[in-house]
């Protein structure tokens, strides 16, 4: 009789260590993970020797996908609040407080100007079925990625320019961007990379 | 060790009470575990690895002791193919020549005709002196900020190789990293991202065409000075 309770006690396994080590990993976690940016398009970087990491705050990322389209994402929330407030100025739109509040909301910057108000109104799921097939146009006659840059660093001068390119994108892509930027007068980028092993011997 | 005695069974009655004392940490555990998953797929430990480029002011045009390092040999001009091709000269190029272009890939240095070890080649000497600091380093003969300083130093010796990148249109951004790359493997500090022009264009089509080109064209006579 003895035995067999004495066996069935053996069955109850003590939680309390592998709670400790879950709740200590969980911390770790939370305190050195960053959240992945949600992004509209699938861009995959290509590999580099560079060990320079990317800074932690003040980031403008221009996202080019492999079909050359462009996406803006910003970090910091009031400076996207002034950036949409300019451009509402400079296209004449008066946006609501509904849709600065979803401009805010949504990480990514990549309507044209016109179709933006009618963009904002939408839900967020929606948006982001929308975006893919959108971007921000960059063609020389109506350069609203120019104009797009130029507010954001007028609005934080302490930008820095990341800027994260497929690694199929043709080249002419890529020009296009690095020609508006040099004419703002913005001379130093980073590239957005995965870390390739520097081959041995150097 | 509580719950062992009363497993004896043979304790009075108001022992058990004390059975309320063990908590059963299973679903907290449980719960734990989906959140450590949960942050493990949606949150990224390592940031991302940056490459930092400087690209030079745009209406400002190349100084002129550039243009006498051109002269000088010192320069090679890499131009950025299709399908991941490289084409290369040294110095000024010889439009008369169609041979004076030629083809490399993106491949290891063990490949000898890849960029790298043309570049390697080149710049053997700064390599050399790179590979010497370092040793002294790894046998702590000099510190690591002096150790970084001497490496700028060589890498941005006004004496040494001057790469222009020249990616065509139909090359890809993965190419200009890839070259990009190259540059810092090589341990060369000078090197600018400049557009094709018409004489590169030339320079490729005539290599293509095996020199058919050299006689009908007027390069060779009007580019070089």
């Amino acid at each position: 009789m003895s035995k067999v309770k004495s066996k069935k006690h053996s069955t109850f396994i003590d939680m309390t260590a592998m709670s400790d080590v879950t709740v200590l990993l969980l911390t770790f976690f939370m305190l050195t993970s960053t959240f992945i940016p949600k992004e509209p398009v699938k861009v995959v970087t290509p590999g580099s020797v560079s060990e320079i990491k990317i800074p932690d705050a003040n980031i403008m990322t221009i996202l080019i996908n492999i079909d050359g389209k462009v996406f803006l994402n910003l970090d910091r929330k009031d400076d996207k609040l002034k950036v949409l407030t300019n451009i509402g100025k400079d296209y004449n739109i008066n946006f609501t407080p509904e849709q600065k509040a979803a401009f805010i909301e949504q990480p990514n910057i990549g309507m044209p100007v016109g179709v933006l108000q009618r963009f904002l109104d939408l839900k967020l799921e929606d948006q982001d079925k929308e975006l893919k097939n959108a971007g921000i146009p960059t063609d020389s006659t109506n350069n609203q990625f120019k104009h797009w840059v130029m507010l954001a660093t007028k609005s934080n001068k302490d930008l820095s320019i990341a800027i994260k390119a497929d690694e199929g994108t043709p080249y002419p892509k890529i020009r296009t961007v690095l020609n508006t930027l040099q004419d703002l007068k913005l001379n130093r980028y980073s590239l957005v990379t995965v870390l390739k092993p520097m081959p041995a011997g150097f | 060790m509580s719950e062992i005695q009363t497993g004896g069974g043979e304790q009075k009655k108001g022992k058990p009470k004390k059975m309320s004392l063990r908590v059963d940490f299973t679903p907290m555990v449980d719960m734990n575990m989906l959140l450590i998953t949960f942050f493990m797929f949606c949150t990224s430990l390592a940031k991302p690895q940056t490459m930092d480029i400087t690209m030079p002011v745009k209406d400002e045009k190349v100084t002129d002791a550039e243009r006498n390092k051109v002269a000088d040999n010192k320069a090679i001009t890499i131009i950025l193919g299709e399908e991941n091709k490289v084409y290369y000269y040294f110095g000024k190029p010889n439009y008369k020549d169609y041979n004076s272009l030629k083809v490399a890939n993106y491949g290891s240095s063990e490949d000898k005709n890849s960029l790298r070890s043309i570049l390697l080649k080149r710049n053997k000497v700064s390599i050399a002196n790179i590979r010497k600091l370092r040793d002294m380093r790894d046998r702590k003969q000099i510190t690591l900020a002096d150790y970084n300083e001497q490496v700028k130093k060589i890498r941005n010796d006004k004496e040494g190789q001057v790469v222009i990148i020249k990616p065509m249109d139909t090359s890809t951004y993965k190419n200009l990293v890839d070259a990009l790359d190259e540059m810092q493997i090589c341990s060369i500090g000078i090197y600018a991202i400049v557009g094709v022009e018409a004489p590169d264009k030339f320079l490729m089509d005539n290599l293509k065409k095996a020199g058919a080109l050299t006689a009908a064209s007027d390069f060779g006579k009007a580019k070089t000075k």
